[in-house]
């Protein structure tokens, strides 16, 4: 087999279309109901997040408030379409950051790849991933105060591990393929060569690690949230709505168990759309399922 | 093994001795100084100092940080600022809460996850096999805080099986104890048993692709004789590692349970020390969470090599 040959036997297939997997189309539609509804809160709620209206707490849901309205009368859709908005922008900056600072790390450790930097980079990896995330997070929110942004940085700290090791253990192979060979011998730098080869071909691997990690930072959001260090009153955040519905559970279940409906619908449309995504952009998936 | 073993344990000590001194500088780092804080802000400049020199407060950072980590080497953890009890003893106190409750969920979970993810590799791709995809599917989406509520919701509010909260303490007996802890340790497992579910799958499906389990079925053995004897054997090496990380993780995991149930266990300790600024405490329970995960990783880390001669060398 010629060396071109077996680049493109590895390449995935692009011709010939295939249908989009089930579990992508299911992921994306209830992804999108969350974003739409927090792009939505931007400029309409039903009824103002900050308006109490005592006498008409803890209604069951009706047609005047579809999810009803919580201890002190706000409207719990408006609430949960304001809270996605502190999910999304939480759990998005948190994989940012671990993108942001772990691919790079990645790229560089495997091309310097069994060198110091190398083990370097890995060995503060594997040290971020011994600490129980939780503990950490509980820890920065405790010392530097209670904050949406605070739990941004805890929650975004223990990404940087998941993408730089997964972008170095995709790179390490690809250094090893001919085209690779081809752009050293071009002369390019390490440097050039990670950014212009490595970074695009590990793009597919990134933006599917990228969903799985956007849905734990939602649950991280929302723990976080619920013992009281994530966002702070009055942003509405699901899990903040969760803790004060605790005492009133035997009153309204349905003040407690809405917005945890919402998380669990978000983290499973994202999850679903991260297995879709994988079956669609790895070839190795698609023709063991197949 | 020797070697390999000894490498673990020059990282252990390395992970651990960084570990503390993150730990450290973060908590030192913080606002506020807890001598004037437990005061209040009329305290007398001299009532303040004096109190620092009491709490150790006034020598060298570097000081400070070798005495925590020697005394903590030694079971002396310091004293509280706020109890003025030793933080051992509010820790050993609290652990008969956390303890039980990890190992409970943990047995829960694996008890949960075997069969599970046995009987969807049994049956891939039929219909068994969709059903706890689906579930373990859903239980990953579910945050577990929120899934105890609804425990609570439906079987101390609805039926009345179960106490919602708080904790009688081991004195009244190993089934009051037990009974308490039950819905806390479900509302743990079940998240954690869908992960371990699917990773048990997704071994066994690999090792069934094996040259070695085709010789097993052409030696005479039934497809269930060699599912069992070869094949979740070998699937097994993967799947406990995973455990050894979701005990760590279930630890870490009950601090936010032990909220919705009220338990007086170490999740509680660290709030209530957080509120009250009591950082010696925070910063000790938060070491030891720490070091049970370093630790227990290390052990599975040998656990693994011991069954795997292979994994020996590779590092």
């Amino acid at each position: 087999m010629s060396l071109a040959e077996r680049d493109r036997a590895a390449a995935p297939a692009a011709s010939g279309r295939r249908p989009l997997p089930r579990s992508l189309w299911i992921g994306l539609a209830l992804s999108a109901v969350f974003v739409v509804a927090a792009a939505l809160s931007f400029l309409w709620t039903p009824y103002p997040v900050d308006g109490m209206n005592i006498p008409a707490r803890l209604q069951p849901p009706s047609w005047a408030h579809p999810l009803g309205t919580d201890h002190f009368g706000r409207d719990i859709l408006s609430m949960i379409m304001v809270g996605a908005r502190t999910s999304i922008a939480v759990a998005l900056l948190a994989v940012g950051i671990g993108m942001a600072l772990g691919v790079p790390l990645g790229l560089a450790a495997a091309a310097r790849r069994g060198g110091l930097l190398d083990e370097v980079i890995m060995r503060a990896n594997d040290l971020i991933f011994a600490f129980p995330a939780l503990v950490i997070a509980i820890l920065i929110t405790a010392v530097f105060g209670a904050s949406a942004v605070n739990a941004i940085v805890a929650i975004g700290i223990f990404n940087i591990p998941v993408f730089a090791r997964l972008t170095r253990g995709a790179a390490l192979s690809l250094w090893e393929r001919e085209f690779i060979l081809a752009a050293r011998v071009a002369g390019k730098s390490a440097a050039r060569i990670s950014a212009e080869h490595i970074l695009p071909n590990v793009a597919n691997l990134l933006i599917v690690q990228g969903t799985i990690q956007f849905s734990l930072g939602i649950l991280a959001e929302a723990g976080l949230s619920y013992v009281g260090l994530g966002a702070q009153p009055p942003t509405p955040s699901w899990g903040r709505m969760l803790a004060e519905a605790q005492t009133m559970v035997s009153l309204a279940p349905h003040v407690a168990l809405i917005p945890g409906l919402a998380i669990v619908f978000t983290v499973l449309g994202l999850n679903l759309m991260g297995d879709g995504l994988r079956d669609l952009l790895d070839p190795k998936v698609r023709k063991a399922r197949t | 093994m020797l070697r390999y073993t000894l490498k673990r344990l020059i990282s252990l000590g390395v992970s651990l001795a960084v570990a503390s001194l993150v730990i450290f500088l973060v908590v030192e780092v913080a606002p506020g100084d807890p001598a004037a804080f437990m005061l209040g802000i009329n305290a007398e400049p001299e009532a303040v100092a004096a109190l620092r020199a009491e709490l150790g407060l006034d020598v060298p950072k570097w000081q400070r940080y070798l005495d925590w980590v020697g005394g903590m080497a030694t079971g002396d953890f310091g004293t509280s600022y706020t109890y003025r009890t030793t933080v051992a003893e509010m820790i050993a106190e609290r652990l008969q809460v956390s303890l039980p409750l990890a190992l409970c969920a943990l047995a829960l979970s694996t008890a949960l996850a075997f069969p599970a993810g046995i009987y969807a590799a049994a049956r891939r791709g039929r219909a068994g096999d969709l059903a706890v995809m689906g579930a373990t599917q859903l239980g990953i989406a579910v945050p577990n805080f929120w899934f105890a509520m609804m425990l609570v919701l439906l079987f101390s509010i609805t039926l009345g099986w179960f106490g919602a909260g708080g904790f009688p303490g081991w004195e009244a007996g190993l089934w009051p104890g037990l009974k308490a802890l039950t819905l806390p340790a479900v509302a743990l497992a079940l998240p954690q048993a869908a992960i371990l579910a699917r990773v048990m799958r997704s071994s066994l499906i690999e090792i069934m692709g094996e040259d070695f389990m085709r010789t097993a079925r052409a030696k005479g053995l039934t497809r269930r004789q060699a599912l069992w004897r070869h094949g979740v054997r070998n699937a097994l090496i993967p799947v406990l590692t995973i455990i050894g990380l979701q005990f760590a993780f279930l630890l870490a995991g009950a601090i936010i349970i032990e909220q919705v149930f009220y338990l007086p266990g170490l999740g509680r300790l660290i709030f209530q020390s957080i509120s009250a600024r009591d950082l010696i405490v925070v910063e000790s329970v938060v070491m030891l969470l720490v070091f049970a995960v370093i630790v227990v990783n290390f052990l599975v880390d040998l656990a693994y090599a011991a069954v795997d001669p292979r994994l020996r060398r590779r590092t």
